[in-house]
């Protein structure tokens, strides 16, 4: 069997930045919730408040360390196996990189040590104002690093000279086409990924009946911000199809499966499910419904959009990957605006924070609090897949891009790392799990540096919970849980 | 006077932007894989323990000079940051994941209690790793990278020879001798005993490895150390080599000494930095030898003056922190402190 150099790398490219990706994600959400959470502390000193601040603190600390950690791969990746793709397009991203790069290094150099260590050092206000700033922070690496992104898609600003991009207008370049659209539909994403944990943490909570005062009042938080944002997201998401079809209209063509033009008049159908096949040019076992396709994206009954076979075969991303994917967003999407609307009016009819009344309701959260990053993963994987055959699109082709590093040594290497990482990341997500199960503790003292052991520049340190010894005993519960018992 | 037109200056002040991350990461995360190194030779896990807290509150930030190091060398010098990483690829992420690997276990330690043991090992060998990759990619740098219409034409394992074998276990012995220095100036009582042990012959080592790697340089195809030789130059660059030797004298004698317990540490610092120095002058202008100088590897003045924006504004802060938080550190670390 020989290795292809090309497909090894884009396999071991995606599974890093995968990995990498639901950390980053994650954080983004829970500083904003956390900034929240301090927020409410200190305007209705419910001590409640200040224990969920806490607790979810040491859990945004052990995130943000495995993303920091994840990440050290990520700013080299583009040189050892992308080089063709470093080297013509460097000029351009390599700056918006070092922004990101500057940003996250700033932040954690001044405003996360505060926040993490400085409770009991600074006063509340400065350190609220630590936790706005890390909130900031988090979306300003977003920022940057979705700007980047974007422009590898919708590239704009730039010139060609001996081949290799440079950068004519830098505004234009940051504000590319796709940018706004991308920079929305990812922070709602992360937004309601982290709403999701929490929802689904404290729906676990009451179904065993722990914790029940922080839990309601975590589940009603969820519920509401569920309930704006995820409509909200839905329509952001919209919006940046429409905005792909204008762009890369073949990305938008392989996401409906769409290969080519009905009759006239006829508009595109919705394919709620096939098997494409992407040799033969069709979709098989499929179920469609007609008219519908062309209602969501070009708003009448008979438009039309580009099919596949309107570009040679060569210039068509895998038809299937990025088919299914988008199903499974799409599919994750419609299930939280169900869950959020069918809690909503539970929680109208005064039935949803009770254990055994709203058991199917709280059941749902339950499975739903990882789907979040399963939509995460899904949505870049038809945004990074439909780009393809480019890494820049219509410009720079992925097969054009890739080092002359050799099939065995990039075999070698994803090999390696997949060890590597699942030993790594597993530890760590073991470690975030037993601090979820542990929960909220009452008038916990907020961590401290501990004359210097503990440091912002390891977020690691934070939590003191063992790694792999048995849970400590949990006072929260026995004090919040004692009205259920 | 007229300054130089940017084309010229930039490409030189990013030059000296990425040796000085390179530098900062060298010396500041050098002493940290040394402690891993010396792992083996903690008498207990009480000792171990002892060993890294000494490191546990100012190590991990050290990782981010190394990211900063990526990011900048692509926005600034693209063609060196695609040649370098890519010619290299199995050395540099043998590095990463070292990297990795080391810094989780170095946290979940400190949290396992059965797996302690386990964790400790993981340190160990990441440590070693990383260390003795980052000399391999020295190596093959010093070493000279062949180019053919700029393109690498070495191979797969073009990076793998005597000399970048030998840089290997220089860089590891250089740092294991930072990490035992480090510990002298750090603790007390038997890991500083340990610690003192193993300095003097650690110090031999580094000294013999200097010695062996800078014979071997005339005789490189890159020719890095010719230059040292042409015209008047060699007037001003003897004093490093006799630097080299004064530190190397002083650092012997300093080791055993009880009331200077800073002095073995700082005079180990001192040799890195004259190595990096002693190399730095033997490339210039070169940023890859044989051939390629930082004019040639340079992204064009809009690129490089942008990402320079973002640096000259948050570099100084950054800085600023770093010394702020060093010295709010600083002393002795008891055997009991740490972890609880």
């Amino acid at each position: 069997m020989s290795l292809d150099p090309l497909l090894l790398s884009r396999i071991q490219f995606g599974f890093v930045i995968s990995f990498h990706i639901l950390f980053p994600a994650f954080t983004i959400g829970l500083a904003s919730w956390l900034a929240f959470l301090e927020w409410r502390w200190l305007r209705t000193r419910d001590a409640l408040w200040r224990d969920l601040y806490v607790f979810w603190m040491k859990i945004f600390a052990v995130s943000f360390g495995m993303g920091v950690v994840s990440g050290i791969v990520m700013s080299f990746q583009f040189g050892t196996n992308w080089s063709v793709l470093s080297e013509k397009a460097g000029n351009v991203i390599g700056p918006l990189l070092s922004y990101e790069v500057l940003t996250a290094f700033f932040m954690e150099a001044t405003f996360l040590g505060v926040m993490l260590f400085g409770m009991k050092r600074v006063s509340e206000k400065l350190h609220f104002f630590a936790t706005c700033m890390v909130a900031l922070g988090t979306l300003i690496s977003t920022f940057w690093i979705t700007s980047a992104n974007s422009w590898m898609q919708t590239p704009a600003g730039y010139e060609i000279v001996d081949g290799v991009f440079r950068a004519s207008d830098w505004w234009a370049v940051i504000f590319n086409p796709s940018f706004p659209y991308r920079l929305t539909h990812m922070v709602l994403a992360a937004f309601l990924t982290t709403c999701f944990v929490i929802g689904g943490v404290s729906a676990t909570y009451l179904l065993r009946g722990r914790h029940i005062e922080a839990a309601t009042r975590m589940l009603k938080l969820s519920v509401a911000f569920g309930a704006v944002v995820v409509p909200l997201q839905i329509f952001a998401g919209d919006l940046h199809g429409l905005n792909t079809l204008e762009h890369q209209p073949m990305k938008i063509a392989a996401m409906e499966g769409h290969w080519r033009d009905g009759a006239p008049g006829e508009g595109v159908p919705l394919v709620a499910f096939a098997i494409p096949n992407q040799a033969a040019e069709r979709n098989d076992y499929a179920i469609e419904i007609p008219r519908v396709a062309s209602l969501i994206l070009t708003h009448s009954l008979d438009g039309t959009i580009p099919p596949l076979t309107s570009v040679p075969a060569d210039q068509r991303p895998p038809v299937a990957p990025v088919f299914f994917a988008f199903r499974i967003m799409v599919g994750i999407g419609m299930a939280m605006l169900v869950l959020v609307l069918l809690s909503a009016w539970m929680w109208k009819r005064g039935r949803l924070f009770d254990a055994t009344r709203a058991r199917w309701v709280l059941r749902g959260w339950r499975a739903m609090t990882l789907s979040g990053f399963v939509a995460i993963l899904a949505g870049w994987y038809v945004t990074e897949i439909g780009r393809q055959p480019y890494t820049v699109y219509g410009l720079l082709r992925t097969a054009d891009s890739n080092s002359a590093v050799s099939g065995a040594a990039v075999a070698f290497s994803l090999a390696v790392f997949a060890v590597v990482y699942v030993c790594v990341f597993g530890a760590g997500i073991w470690y975030l799990l037993k601090l979820v199960r542990k929960g909220p503790q009452a008038h916990e003292t907020p961590p401290d540096t501990d004359d210097g052991e503990k440091t912002p520049a390891r977020p690691l340190s934070l939590p003191d919970e063992t790694l792999d010894a048995p849970v400590a005993s949990n006072s929260h519960a026995a004090t919040t849980a004692g009205g259920a018992t | 006077m007229t300054l130089p037109p940017t084309e010229t200056w930039l490409p030189v002040a990013w030059y000296a932007v990425i040796a000085f991350g390179v530098m900062m990461y060298v010396l500041l995360d050098g002493f940290v894989l040394g402690l891993g190194i010396l792992a083996p030779f903690a008498e207990d896990e009480d000792q171990l323990d002892h060993m890294m807290n000494t490191a546990a509150p100012i190590w991990d930030g050290n990782e981010t000079w190394l990211v900063l190091g990526g990011a900048g060398l692509l926005a600034a010098f693209p063609k060196v940051y695609a040649l370098v990483l890519s010619a290299l690829y199995l050395p540099v992420l043998l590095m990463l994941i070292a990297l990795v690997f080391r810094g989780v276990a170095f946290e979940f330690r400190f949290k396992a209690k059965t797996l302690r043991r386990a964790w400790g090992i993981a340190f160990w060998l990441g440590s070693v790793f990383a260390a003795f990759a980052q000399g391999v990619i020295l190596g093959a740098i010093v070493e000279g990278m062949p180019l053919q219409e700029g393109k690498y034409v070495g191979g797969a394992f073009g990076w793998f020879s005597p000399f970048s074998m030998l840089t290997g276990l220089s860089v590891m012995s250089g740092y294991a001798l930072l990490g035992a220095t480090w510990l002298i100036l750090k603790t007390d009582g038997g890991t500083q005993r340990v610690a003192r042990t193993l300095a003097r012959p650690l110090t031999l080592n580094v000294f013999g490895f200097i010695g062996l790697v800078s014979a071997w340089l005339p005789f490189l195809d890159s020719r890095i150390m010719a230059r040292w030789f042409e015209g008047g130059r060699f007037l001003w660059l003897f004093p490093v080599p006799l630097l080299v030797l004064a530190v190397t004298w002083a650092l012997w004698r300093a080791v055993p000494r009880g009331d200077r317990e800073a002095r073995p540490f700082v005079l180990s610092l001192c040799l890195f930095l004259l190595g990096f120095v002693g190399l730095l002058l033997g490339m210039w202008p070169n940023i890859v030898p044989p051939s390629m100088t930082i004019w040639d590897a340079a992204a064009p003045p809009e690129t490089q003056g942008f990402a320079l924006a973002g640096l000259v504004v948050l570099l100084p802060a950054i800085l600023g922190y770093t010394w702020w938080s060093y010295s709010v550190f600083k002393g002795k670390v008891a055997a009991d402190a740490g972890y609880h």
